[in-house]
């Protein structure tokens, strides 16, 4: 099983992702270049948050085009698991592999703090550890995480189970009182139609390790690690 | 030589929050005619082109490549000589 994490220039997750996979599942883990144009023997690809490319134009426009991501397109079309993260999330709806697109925060602040996560589908290769309505505490860190879909999409996505976390309560309550950002629907993390790639702006692999005092989020990177020891054996 | 003003603004419909804070500010300092302030993105791109129609194509082509997202941005430009 071995997990690829993908560094643009202006990655600062990177290292958090890569020590998840590394010491905390005890998998085998590589980095991969922006100008990779072949992602080698990798089973799962991580794309980390930070500021690709300076977030200059806008939040992943300029790292969508790189020729990594042409390779993992390829990767994903052929369903490899792929996951984004913050700014990886940003790129993937900008490179269209995710619907909709994340737009600046309603109340135009970067917002650095704790929070509360729904589970609103716990049977799909990223989130099976998870159980259906569990919440767990989940850091955010962004300036631009509204998530924004047309009408018609937003309906398809909710009636296809594409909302894997939503922002909500303590007691797993969603409403506008806990959405810290102004996403349609409270929406934190969503999935493809095809079930093999996911965005989420809340970072699991910053609540992956119990010396964090947050460990929930490592049920991300072990659900994912259990789908593909099923599909490899 | 030409050169490209490309404009891009949020789609109609969607809540700029940037541009609710600028009209915001501005009615404070006294400004009572506002019904509505958007904030976009002005670019100008210098071209080696010289032929009109060759750098509309091409300015259309980085517009929808890249310049604009058209899930929530629209784009408009005018071509002018440098």
């Amino acid at each position: 099983m071995n997990w690829g994490v993908l560094l643009f220039p202006g990655s600062n997750c990177a290292e958090d992702c890569f020590h998840v996979i590394d010491q905390v599942l005890e998998k085998p883990v590589k980095y991969l270049w922006h100008k990779d144009t072949d992602l080698g023997d990798v089973d799962a690809i991580i794309i980390p948050g930070g500021f690709s490319y300076g977030d200059h134009l806008r939040p992943g426009a300029i790292a969508h085009l790189s020729p990594a991501m042409t390779a993992v397109k390829k990767f994903a079309e052929a369903g490899g698991l792929v996951i984004g993260i913050c700014n990886g999330f940003q790129i993937l709806t900008e490179s269209r592999m995710l619907p909709g697109s994340l737009l600046q925060n309603r109340g135009l602040k970067f917002l650095c703090q704790d929070q509360t996560l729904r589970v609103d589908n716990a049977d799909t290769p990223f989130t099976s550890d998870f159980d259906e309505g569990e919440v767990f505490v989940c850091p955010i860190a962004h300036n631009e995480g509204n998530y924004y879909a047309d009408p018609e999409t937003i309906v398809e996505m909710e009636e296809n189970g594409q909302i894997l976390f939503r922002y909500a309560s303590p007691e797993g309550e969603v409403s506008d009182d806990t959405n810290p950002n102004g996403s349609v629907n409270s929406i934190a993390g969503i999935i493809n139609r095809a079930g093999n790639v996911v965005g989420m702006m809340p970072h699991p692999e910053r609540s992956s390790d119990h010396v964090l005092g947050l460990s929930e989020g490592k049920k991300v990177f072990t659900s994912m690690l259990k789908h593909l020891e099923a599909t490899h054996s | 030589m030409l050169k490209a003003i490309v404009t891009v603004m949020l789609k109609k419909g969607i809540f700029d929050p940037q541009g609710r804070a600028v009209q915001n500010g501005l009615e404070s300092i006294g400004f009572d005619s506002i019904t509505g302030v958007r904030v976009g993105k002005q670019l100008e791109i210098n071209l080696s082109i010289t032929d009109r129609d060759a750098a509309d194509k091409a300015v259309h082509e980085m517009c929808d490549k890249m310049l604009a997202n058209p899930v929530v941005e629209s784009y408009s430009f005018n071509i002018l000589e440098a």
